[in-house]
């Protein structure tokens, strides 16, 4: 059986688009001090007590994402939303990441294959 | 559904007709465009005005010389994205030169309103609890336009040339 | 260049204060998102992956001193101090605040600018060559008739909900610098038998997940015809085209559906129609006025020599100056692809700076290219060397001007809400494996173009070496096409097989350029040599890691 990776709740607020995390029902800026929903229904119900924060304006699309759990923390499971709770990979002096919010975020995922290039003359 | 033509709420003197309901003897009647194609020549012996309604993948062109018989031409917005009934309106009013009611009913935004008037609607089904305000105001908002459109409203450079 | 009337600047007046009134009922409550997304879409607001991103509308990729001062203090006041230049010839601003951005379209619309349909499934900003007026190819400057088409474009109340969006390309010479071919809709100026000057008109090109070049469907569109013309094809576009599934919606699939014969036939059923009716004819005294707004400077009469220069300066003249019509003129490339930089972003400084040089030497137009650098039209050639010591103090003097690190790319995963995978560092790393400038010029030309979806934002398609980032289970992997072309020998390129993972794709770029540097003959592009070899060779040589591991 696949395993199921607990998740947590993401949003965007709707003033001025900055992303959001679920804790206890409300809203933080950090990822590391959002909540993580190891059991699936818990993170359904959060998903719909959320969905009050879209009718009273605060956020929009608000959606369920996969984290895993290391020795180091909590960290998404996917780049995109590595990326989503730090800033741009390519401006660290941007984002959630420069104001100390993204917490340093974990290795990226990598490439599997490991390539050794040999540089040298081959003919075609 | 409340009716707003001319600027104001009216009553609505037509029905819609199911496709398998019976024609009522009386009164004004729209039917869909598969219904008018069945029943053509008992609809148009009904001596009473009749309606056609179109989905937004119907062209007006389908109704034929019939058009011009027709006292109303609702054309359906299944979702404020599907933007064809534009040019069903339009086409109506320039290629068709159909004079009587056209009719917008569906998801239609209120910021549409000003581009289903200037394509050749003029009336509108809107749902229950619309604040006429609102109607008015989506067409007060832009007050010059750069194209031309059905509505032969003055162009931008038709002002500047003091047209 | 282009300059409102009272008309004008009161249509954008009360666009700011429509979008103003849509912002208050969103935040009140009296329009939920869904209700909202379009209306804000078509004043160019996104939301993307860390915030909302506003796209303001460059009108053909033209901008005066002033204008582009309020676009740094824009970035200053509202943003996080730069903005990014797009493959459209706009700007995006990454960071804007909604609650804000009634105000930035009010500053906008101080200084003539808006962000009016740079979204939505509209008419989209109008391109042009970003040599207009300056080119010495050019048959006639094609930004007057892309200022017509624009207004007409403009909330078009019959063509604001389209299938899907609709991108137009001008170009005035037959070197194609605006990609005509890739677009959705073409207009090129051409010459008939007689010298008279009218309108070749493309349709159905495009990017995305299925590309296609563009072909012809009006061979000489009269002057005074052309919007009746340009409307025939949005209608039948408008009414026929696919509104069942979103990736094939666009015109280029309806185009491709009907064939050449059968758009044709539909476009001049409308057309002869609205041509008869007479109400969209472009009188000469209109095409007449739009001239003039067009007009080039005085250009004076200046030695049409080339002014000396250490070895910088020649470098940059090699690759980023570009004959003029004029003599004593030049044509200026700014690159915004500095080695290990961000392609195509500028900060509000060297915007400010910018608009400073061009005051300076007299410099009235600066120009966005689609290959997301900019541009200086009319520069007077004994200006050349300040102009370069003034960008070299502002780091946009890098000459690599359609070499091999002038690299075109998405924002990515980096910003973009729709990404599969990150560019911006995929050029990075590339930009500086061939960062040497002599073996840049050993290279010659070759364009890289860098999409992180098959959206295909970054153009990749059109790319010598085009490179598509996909998502593998959660990975970054990137897909290699070789032998695309933008230009008017237009070209899609092939894929050439598996993705390459984040740390293997510089290597096998690498080793693509090897293979061109071993098979090509005299005076042979890349592009040039593929097109002869094939794909074959250099797939050998990207794969050959594979060898290895096989072996």
């Amino acid at each position: 059986m696949a395993q199921v990776l607990p998740q947590m709740l993401t949003a965007n607020r709707l003033v001025d688009g900055d992303v959001l995390y679920w804790r206890n029902g409300d809203w933080v800026l950090a990822l590391a001090e959002g909540e993580v929903f190891a059991d699936p229904k818990a993170a359904d119900a959060a998903l719909a007590a959320a969905q009050k924060s879209v009718m009273t304006n605060k956020v929009v699309n608000p959606y369920l994402f996969d984290v895993k759990t290391d020795a180091k923390g909590i960290h998404p499971a996917k780049e995109r939303e590595i990326i989503r709770a730090a800033g741009p990979t390519v401006r660290d002096d941007l984002g959630k990441q420069s104001v100390g919010l993204g917490d340093k975020p974990a290795p990226r995922v990598k490439a599997e294959r490991v390539v050794k290039t040999k540089d040298e003359d081959v003919s075609i | 559904m409340p009716l707003i033509k001319g600027g104001s709420f009216v009553a609505d003197p037509f029905v819609l007709i199911a496709d398998e309901a019976p024609l009522p003897d009386v009164g004004g009647a729209i039917v869909s465009l598969t219904r008018f194609r069945k029943d053509r020549d008992t609809l148009m012996a009904r001596n009473a005005p009749i309606g056609v309604r179109l989905k937004s993948d119907e062209s007006p062109e389908q109704l034929g010389d019939d058009v011009h018989r027709l006292s109303v031409v609702v054309i359906e917005f299944p979702a404020f994205r599907d933007g064809r009934g534009f040019s069903w309106a339009r086409m109506l009013r320039t290629r068709l030169n159909f004079t009587g009611e056209v009719r917008a009913t569906g998801a239609f935004l209120y910021d549409q309103i000003a581009y289903l008037v200037r394509t050749g609607f003029d009336a509108f089904e809107v749902p229950d609890g619309f604040p006429l305000a609102e109607f008015n105001r989506a067409l007060a908002e832009m007050s010059a336009v750069y194209q031309p459109s059905a509505d032969g409203k003055k162009t931008i450079r038709d002002l500047r040339s003091g047209k | 260049m282009y300059r409102y009337d009272e008309f004008d600047a009161k249509f954008v007046a009360e666009r700011v204060a429509q979008f103003r009134g849509q912002v208050q009922r969103r935040l009140s409550g009296e329009l939920n998102e869904d209700q909202f997304k379009p209306l804000r879409l078509m004043n160019g607001l996104y939301l993307q992956l860390h915030a909302y991103m506003l796209r303001i509308a460059v009108p053909y990729g033209t901008l005066s001193a002033r204008q582009l001062r309020m676009l740094a203090h824009i970035a200053r006041k509202y943003d996080r101090g730069y903005g990014h230049f797009t493959t459209r010839q706009n700007i995006q601003f990454n960071w804007p605040k909604l609650v804000d951005v009634p105000d930035i379209l009010a500053d906008l619309a101080s200084v003539e600018m808006h962000a009016i349909q740079t979204s939505g499934n509209c008419i989209r900003n109008v391109t042009a060559d970003h040599f207009a007026g300056a080119a010495a190819d050019e048959i006639e400057d094609p930004r007057p008739i892309a200022e017509i088409i624009r207004q007409w474009s403009s909330l078009h109340p019959e063509f604001v909900f389209l299938p899907r969006k609709f991108k137009i390309a001008v170009s005035g010479s037959a070197h194609d610098r605006a990609a005509l071919k890739f677009h959705d809709m073409a207009v090129e100026i051409v010459k008939n038998a007689i010298g008279e000057v009218g309108y070749r008109v493309l349709v159905g090109g495009g990017m995305g997940r299925t590309p296609y070049i563009g072909y012809v469907v009006g061979e000489f569109v009269a002057k005074q015809d052309i919007l009746a013309f340009l409307e025939s094809v949005m209608r039948v576009y408008n009414q026929s085209g696919r509104r069942d599934n979103i990736y094939k919606a666009r015109i280029k699939i309806l185009a491709n559906a009907l064939g050449p014969e059968e758009m044709k036939n539909q476009v001049m059923r409308e057309f002869t129609e609205i041509r008869a009716r007479g109400t969209l004819q472009v009188p000469d005294e209109e095409l007449a006025r739009i001239d003039a707004y067009f007009a080039p400077p005085e250009f004076e009469e200046l030695p049409d020599d080339m002014p000396a220069g250490d070895k910088d300066f020649q470098n940059w003249i090699k690759t980023n100056v570009h004959k003029h019509r004029a003599p004593g003129y030049a044509i200026a490339t700014i690159s915004l692809k500095p080695i290990g930089g961000v392609p195509g972003d500028a900060s509000d400084a060297q915007m400010d700076a910018l608009a400073d040089l061009m005051d300076t030497f007299a410099i009235t137009e600066i120009r966005v290219s689609h290959e997301q650098n900019l541009v200086l039209p009319h520069v007077r050639k004994r200006d050349l060397p300040a102009i370069f010591a003034r960008l070299s103090e502002l780091g946009l003097a890098t000459p690599n001007a359609g070499l091999i690190t002038d690299i075109i790319a998405c924002p990515g995963l980096d910003y973009c809400d729709l990404a599969n995978a990150r560019s911006i560092p995929i050029a990075q790393d590339i930009a500086k494996r061939f960062a040497d400038l002599d073996r840049q010029h050993d290279i010659g030309e070759l364009k890289i173009k860098i999409s992180g979806c098959i959206n295909a934002c970054g153009h990749h398609h059109a790319g010598h070496i085009g490179i598509l980032g996909v998502d593998k289970k959660g990975v970054e992997y990137y897909q290699l096409q070789l032998g695309g072309s933008g230009a008017e020998d237009a070209s899609i390129g092939d894929i050439m097989g598996p993705g390459f993972g984040e740390h293997e794709i510089g290597p096998a770029v690498e080793r693509v350029v090897k293979a061109y540097l071993m098979l090509r003959q005299d005076g042979e592009r890349f592009l040039d040599t593929y097109r002869r070899v094939g794909m074959e060779p250099f797939k050998n040589m990207a794969y050959l890691d594979q060898l290895y591991a096989a072996h």
